[in-house]
């Protein structure tokens, strides 16, 4: 067990405009599970195959357990790994495949049967062993490949991206096995992916990555109920928080001619513009007149079963509010709404980072 | 902070034993052959270079390699064409078709040659069909008879070299996705109307390969002239090797090299920017 | 459509025919005793098999030497190509390097170089370095010409094994080499093998160069060419089915990688 310490990575292509990571520095305490998310391009990949040794840095240190290992190979920085195709082989038997590791390693005969049967159990293996990766399906292989990974027993474990190969079932499916599984282990884990639901679903901390840096770092409702910067609030939650223009009065918030009750700590900015956003799920609806409710416009309604999910307009603003199931609601209607207490977050218009 | 110094990539050493060889074998004997073509024992000279041209049998050869090419080649394209199309169908017993189409990859022009002169010499097999059914024989490959003796020379090569444009056009036809003629025919296309506006548009970078390929292959053709007219149908390279073996004089055999060398680079420019792919691929 | 599927199957036949029948009667002649041969009209059935011809061709002067010859280049070329050709497949297919296109299209230049060019000044330079009619000299030009396809090839099968493949076993505990022999070379040995044979038929076929390089130790094709003009019929084709029986079995063991090899080489 130990942890990874990432300081002042940088990495450039030559055929990229800006670095693939701007000097990251991260640390992963040890047992912790961290989530890499953002979207395509960001670095994630790029900062997980530095760890892995897969790529050398530009400039900066990776240390594992406190060593050193910016300038090992890969098979001395004692990793596992689970890519995302997967990456087994197709010569070997499953059985090879999941001890391959140990066979690396030289683990005697006795030993090695013991481990690859124990990992082959824990991903429901133990009947497939003797069959070729071919004759599995696409679930089986990923099995295959995390099977591989743990019956190394390493110090760290790094994914990337092991479930968005697939389908939507088998995803979720496996997520809450994948996060049963690493608990119950305990190793230090890094794990990227790009889908936001899976980073919030799995990681005891997530880091929000775009454009090469962390935009922000912190446990999954952290960085969900008070994002660092408005790409993160936009980037997390399906549907993604909602943005508008105000401006701060006396009193509260100008959104056009609306009006809205604003938090007393914006006095300071008192007559400037601020960017304001909220979630959809944070936003009471009704279908019948509220005194003191703001109105908007129904423009689509989507029942997706477990809510209805509007989109509204409102003083040249598009809304996303989430209904209960079962909300009537039509195209043209009006509906009346108002944000719940304390729910707002507010933005710098400028650099989008959040208000104290 | 810690500053990898890139040392010589691994790749460069992998490649270095490649490199020193095609030099040694390709650079060095290039370099020779020009200066054996225009520098006799006294200096460089236009001596060879004037002989060549003075011999009547080179410039028969270069209208015959010429003819040959232009006769050739738009048949054995059409030809692999509907092969490949042919084979698309998945008719059955397409795996026995497709052996057969394709044992010619591995014969030589000298082994066809021959095969072809067991049918086409006087006592041969299609003059023996002939006069089976009755129809008298007749000597294909007389010297007297110019153009029949040119045709055989192009069947056999037809029947022989078909085979490598054939693979390459089934090999691009592959790699289309049948997305493509199936939007077609939704769109109302007729089977004709796909080939000409979805499939040969996206097999171009195929064909060019292939012409390149076959034409400069089609240039080196000798052995199967020889083989079925002897020296009565001179061809550029059977030339070479004459001016090399039986006159004795390498100098002018390096100098119709060069021709043949010259006419492959025009060949292949020449279609490189005739098929040069538009915007639609590069963007 | 039955129409439509009526006319391919004439078709396919009508092509199969056409390839297919010129192999039967030159197997028919060579097969043939040399006095059914004098007979004309020829029987197009083989009504008097016999291996006369054969055994006659292959006795004649310089055949069997010719023969052992055309194995012992073919061999060779072979494996000097896969020993030079096959380190410069793998960098084309994992590392980027400076020069990487150049490097690539010098391999599709040379490709397209016409043997004719290299052959008599190669015969020149051979000739001083005493190296002049030897199959040394024969398997020294065969593996040139072998060697930019054999990279292009090689290059492609590589390719063809994902990378993470390899990335996976360096995780676990493989040096480069050890990933390379355990991971890569298993599921890259079909498609050398392939490779492997066609360079072999490459160098068997050669006629023009080897004829250039040899005076006594000949290959069977350079054997057969240079005495064309003295032969007489039945020789011919006996050495016509002699040349054309291998491509049949070398055909039959690699069509299944034909379409890979030029499918990838095209790109």
């Amino acid at each position: 067990m130990a942890g990874v310490t990432v300081s002042n990575l940088v990495k450039s292509y030559p055929s990229a405009a800006r670095r693939a990571t701007d000097d990251i520095s991260l640390e992963v305490a040890d047992g912790e599970f961290l989530v890499l998310v953002g979207p395509s391009g960001c670095g994630k990949t790029t900062l997980l195959r530095m760890v892995a040794g897969l790529e050398t840095p530009d400039s900066g240190t990776v240390r594992i357990g406190g060593r050193d290992v910016t300038g090992l190979p890969a098979r001395r920085r004692g990793l596992s790994m689970v890519f995302q195709s997967y990456a087994i082989f197709p010569h070997l038997k499953v059985r090879q495949n999941i001890g391959f590791g140990l066979t690396m390693r030289k683990v005697p005969a006795a030993e090695w049967e013991a481990r690859v049967r124990q990992a082959a159990e824990l991903l429901d293996l133990a009947d497939y062993l003797d069959r070729y990766p071919a004759q599995l399906s696409g679930g089986q292989r990923q099995r295959v490949a995390v099977a591989r990974a743990i019956a190394v027993d390493a110090d760290v474990l790094l994914m990337d991206e092991p479930l968005s190969n697939l389908d939507a079932l088998l995803r979720l499916q496996f997520r809450a096995e994948l996060k049963k599984i690493v608990g119950r282990l305990g190793t230090t884990t890094l794990y990227v992916t790009h889908d936001q639901a899976e980073a919030m679903s799995l990681g005891d901390r997530v880091a929000v990555m775009r454009d090469g840096r962390i935009a922000q770092l912190g446990t999954p409702m952290q960085v969900y109920d008070r994002p660092g910067e408005r790409f993160v609030g936009g980037f997390l939650g399906a549907p993604p928080m909602n943005f508008f223009a105000a401006t701060v009065t006396g009193d509260g918030l100008a959104i056009g001619d609306e009006r809205l009750d604003g938090p007393a700590e914006l006095a300071s900015w008192a007559g400037r513009a601020v960017l304001v956003g909220v979630r959809a799920e944070n936003i009471e609806v009704a279908a019948v007149q509220r005194p003191g409710w703001q109105i908007a416009e129904v423009e689509v309604a989507e029942p997706t079963g477990a809510t209805v999910l509007l989109t509204v307009r409102w003083a040249t603003n598009e809304l996303k509010v989430q209904a209960a199931p079962g909300f009537a609601a039509a195209p043209g209607d009006r509906i009346w709404f108002r944000p719940a207490a304390g729910s707002l977050r507010f933005y710098d218009p400028e650099t989008s980072l959040a208000l104290a | 902070m810690t500053r990898r110094r890139p040392r010589v990539p691994m790749a460069v050493w992998l490649i270095l034993p490649s490199l020193l060889f095609m030099a040694a074998l390709f650079l060095w004997p290039l370099v020779v052959g020009v200066t054996q073509a225009v520098s006799g024992p006294d200096g460089p000279t236009t001596a060879y270079l004037r002989r060549m041209l003075d011999d009547p049998y080179f410039w028969q050869a270069t209208r015959n390699t010429a003819l040959l090419i232009v006769v050739l080649l738009p048949l054995q394209f059409a030809l692999a064409l509907t092969m490949a199309l042919l084979l698309r169908q998945r008719p059955r017993l397409a795996g026995l078709h497709f052996y057969l189409w394709v044992v010619p990859l591995a014969i030589s022009d000298l082994a066809a040659g021959l095969v072809w002169l067991s049918i086409f010499t006087d006592r041969g097999y299609l003059n023996s069909a002939l006069e089976h059914l009755g129809a008298g024989s007749y000597s294909w490959l007389s010297f007297e008879h110019p153009v029949s003796m040119f045709l055989a020379v192009v069947v056999a090569e037809l029947w022989r070299a078909t085979s490598l444009v054939f693979v390459i056009l089934v090999a691009g036809l592959q790699g289309i996705p049948r997305d493509y003629e199936e939007a077609a025919a939704v769109f109302g296309a007729s089977y004709w109307q796909r080939v000409r506006h979805v499939l040969l548009p996206q097999l171009r970078p195929s064909l060019q390969v292939a012409l390149i390929l076959r034409t400069i292959l089609a240039l080196e053709a000798f052995a199967v002239a020889q083989a079925l007219t002897g020296r009565n149908l001179p061809l550029l390279v059977g030339e070479t090797y004459q001016w090399y073996y039986t006159l004795q004089n390498p100098n002018v055999a390096t100098a119709i090299a060069l021709v043949v060398l010259a006419l492959s680079i025009v060949a292949a420019i020449g279609y490189l920017r005739l098929m040069r792919p538009g915007p639609e691929v590069t963007g | 459509m039955r129409g439509r599927r009526i006319a391919v199957q004439l078709g396919c036949i009508a092509i199969t025919l056409f390839m297919a029948v010129p192999l039967y009667l030159i197997a028919l002649a060579a097969l043939s005793s040399r006095r059914s041969l004098n007979e004309f009209p020829l029987t197009l059935l083989p009504t008097d098999v016999s291996g006369e011809t054969m055994s006659t061709f292959l006795r004649s002067t310089g055949i069997a030497g010719g023969l052992l010859n055309s194995i012992t280049v073919g061999l060779s070329t072979v494996a000097l190509a896969l020993l030079i050709g096959l380190p410069a497949g793998y960098a084309l297919a994992r590392r980027a390097f400076r020069g990487k296109d150049a490097y690539q299209l010098t391999l599709l230049l040379t490709r397209a170089l016409p043997i004719v060019v290299l052959s008599v000044p190669l015969a020149r330079i051979f000739l001083s370095t005493g190296l002049y009619d030897t199959t040394y000299a024969v398997v020294l030009l065969h593996t040139a010409l072998a060697l930019p396809t054999t990279v292009l090839i090689t290059s492609a099968i590589f390719l063809g094994v994902p990378r993470e493949q390899e990335e996976a076993a360096l995780i676990f505990g493989a040096s480069p080499l050890a990933a390379f022999v355990r991971v890569v070379a298993p599921q890259a040995l079909p498609g050398i093998a392939a490779s492997a044979v066609f360079t072999f038929v490459l160098s068997w076929n050669e006629v023009l160069g080897a004829s250039i390089l040899t005076l006594n130790r000949r290959t069977l094709p350079a054997q057969v060419f240079t005495t064309l003009a003295d032969s007489p019929l039945a020789f011919r084709f006996a050495g016509g089915l002699a040349l054309v029986l291998p491509a049949l079995i070398f055909i039959a063991a690699v069509r299944r990688y034909l379409l890979n090899m030029w499918g990838s080489t095209l790109r």
